[in-house]
C-alpha cells in the first residue's frame, strides 16, 4: 500500500535515524527512499532547495527538513501515540536546549576528531566530547527523574537527539581506543545507551558500528 | 504576576534578546530588562547561561532558559493570549525552518558582507540577496509572514527590517533594493511601525557606532562570536 509518508534518507545519518525512530514510535507507515551520495535525487533537491540535505519528510505532498523541526512536527500530526515532548512548557525547553547543544556542540566536536592535525588535536576534542557527555550525564539525572529515559518511562525528544550519535560514538571509540561512554564516569548514560539501542522503535534502524567503521574509513577527511 | 516574576537578560543591540522583548510585550506580560556587557560578562550570566554564556536570557519563577528560538516557543506555551506560533503543524514547522535556515545563512552572509571587502564582501552580498529572494517569495501578499498578525516568523526575522539597513551602510553595501524586493520593503514597512515593534528599537545612530566599531575590530571580533 503506498504511503503518504515518504522519507528521503541514507542509512548512516544520525539526523535520518532521528525521524525514523520517531515515526516508529507512532507506528507510522511510511515508505524509506535511501540517498545514494554523492548524488542528490532530483527528489531531494525539489524538496530541500534551500539546505540540499537529508533528512527530508513529505506528508501528503509537503516536504519538510531539519530532523529536530521533523520530530516536532510527527510528535505534533500524531499526537494520540507516544508523546515525544514533554507536556511541561519549562521541560520542553530544556529538551530543546540540550538537544541545540548536541547539535551546535557535542556532535560538531565530535565530527571533527577524524580530520584533527595530530594526535594532541584529536586528544583535546576527545576530552571535549568527554566534557559534554559528562553534562548530559547529569542532565540525565534529573530529566529521567528515575526512570529508564530523558523523556522518563518513554523516549522522548532528547532520547532521540542524543541516542541518534550512539553508532557514530562508538565508531569514534573504536578507531581511537577510547571509551567515552564508561562507568567511571557516565554510568547512567552507559546503561541508558544499551536501553535506547534495544528500543522496540530503534533496535532495527540503528546502524551497526562495524558498518559505520567501513563506511567513515570511504569518507574525505 | 507582578514583574519580578519574568526577567529578560540582553545586550542593548542584540537582535536575538529583541525577538524576546517583543514577544513578551506582543503577549502584554511585564519584566525586568537587566542589561549585560557582553564584553564583561558578569557573574550573573555565568550562572544564568553557563554552558553557552550568552545572552538573552529569559528567567521564569527564577528559572532561566536561554538561546532565542526556545525562549519564544517556551514564551508562546506559558503565556496563551496572542498566540505566535501558527496552528497548524505543517504551518509551525514551516515557520520554524524558516527562522533557523534564515538566522544560519543571512545572519552569517550578512554580517560578512558588512564587515569585510573587496571579493569576500561581494562574495557575501551575492549570497545574502540570493537568500532575500527567498524571503520575498515567502513574503508575496501577506502583510506578515504571520498574516494579518506579526507572529513567531515576523519576530524570528524582524532582525532583518531594523539590522540589515544599518549593515548596509556600515558596509558600503545594498544588498534589500526596493525595486528588486518590494514585499519584503513593504514587510519592513509593516513591522517597523508596529507600535510594540517601534518602541523597542535601539537608536539607528548608536547602532551605526557600535557596527562600525565591529567592523574595525574584525576579524578578531568574528573569533569571539559572528553575531553578539
Amino acid at each position: 500500500m503506498k504511503s503518504d509518508v515518504k522519507l528521503l534518507g541514507a542509512w548512516p545519518s544520525p539526523y535520518v535515524l532521528r525521524v525514523r525512530i520517531a515515526l516508529n514510535m507512532k507506528s507510522v507507515d511510511y515508505e524509506f527512499h535511501e540517498e545514494r551520495f554523492p548524488d542528490k535525487s532530483p527528489l531531494l533537491l525539489k524538496s530541500n532547495p534551500i539546505h540540499k540535505k537529508i533528512p527530508v519528510l513529505i506528508h501528503k505532498d509537503k516536504p519538510l527538513s531539519e530532523s529536530l523541526i521533523i520530530v516536532q512536527y510527527v510528535d505534533d500530526v500524531w499526537s494520540s501515540a507516544s508523546p515525544i515532548l514533554p507536556s511541561d512548557p519549562y521541560d520542553r525547553a530544556m529538551a530543546r536546549f540540550w538537544a541545540d547543544y548536541i547539535d551546535q556542540t557535542l556532535y560538531p566536536t565530535m565530527k571533527s576528531i577524524r580530520g584533527a592535525a595530530d594526535q594532541e588535536g584529536k586528544n583535546r576534542l576527545i576530552e571535549e566530547v568527554r566534557e559534554g557527555l559528562a553534562l548530559l550525564e547529569d542532565v540525565f539525572k534529573s530529566s529521567s527523574k528515575g526512570k529508564g529515559f530523558y523523556g522518563g518511562d518513554q523516549i522522548g525528544l532528547l532520547d532521540i537527539a542524543l541516542g541518534c550519535f550512539l553508532g557514530w560514538l562508538r565508531v569514534v571509540e573504536t578507531v581511537n581506543g577510547v571509551k567515552l561512554l564508561n562507568q567511571t564516569n557516565t554510568p547512567e548514560l552507559l546503561k541508558w545507551a544499551d536501553r535506547f539501542c534495544a528500543h522496540a522503535a530503534v533496535k532495527d534502524v540503528m546502524p551497526e558500528t562495524g558498518r559505520l567503521v567501513e563506511f567513515s574509513k570511504t569518507l574525505p577527511k | 504576576m507582578g514583574s519580578e516574576d519574568v526577567k529578560v537578560v540582553s545586550f542593548w543591540v542584540s537582535p536575538f534578546g529583541k525577538r524576546v522583548e517583543w514577544a513578551l510585550k506582543l503577549k502584554g506580560i511585564e519584566y525586568e530588562y537587566i542589561e549585560e556587557d557582553i564584553f564583561n560578562k558578569s557573574n550573573l550570566l555565568l550562572r544564568l547561561n553557563p554552558v553557552h554564556k550568552k545572552v538573552p536570557v529569559l528567567v521564569h519563577h527564577h528559572k532561566p532558559i536561554v538561546e532565542s528560538f526556545i525562549i519564544l516557543e517556551y514564551i508562546d506555551e506559558t503565556w496563551k493570549q496572542y498566540p505566535l506560533l501558527p496552528h497548524h503543524p505543517h504551518q509551525r514547522a514551516l515557520a520554524r525552518f524558516w527562522a533557523t535556515s534564515v538566522e544560519q545563512k543571512l545572519g552569517k552572509a550578512g554580517w560578512v558582507a558588512m564587515a569585510t571587502s573587496g571579493d569576500e564582501q561581494e562574495r557575501a552580498v551575492k549570497e545574502a540577496t540570493e537568500i532575500m529572494e527567498k524571503i520575498e517569495d515567502e513574503i508575496k501578499g501577506k502583510e506578515f509572514f504571520g498574516g494579518k498578525n506579526v507572529g513567531y516568523l515576523d519576530i524570528a526575522l524582524g532582525w532583518i527590517a531594523h539590522l540589515i539597513p544599518v549593515w548596509e551602510e556600515v558596509g558600503s553595501i545594498q544588498i534589500l533594493d526596493p525595486s528588486k524586493f518590494p514585499a519584503i520593503t513593504s514587510w519592513m514597512t509593516n513591522f517597523l511601525s508596529h507600535p510594540v515593534i517601534q518602541d523597542t528599537l535601539p537608536p539607528r545612530d548608536k547602532m551605526l557606532v557600535y557596527y562600525h566599531n565591529r567592523k574595525n575590530n574584525w576579524p578578531s571580533a568574528f573569533r569571539n562570536s559572528v553575531k553578539d
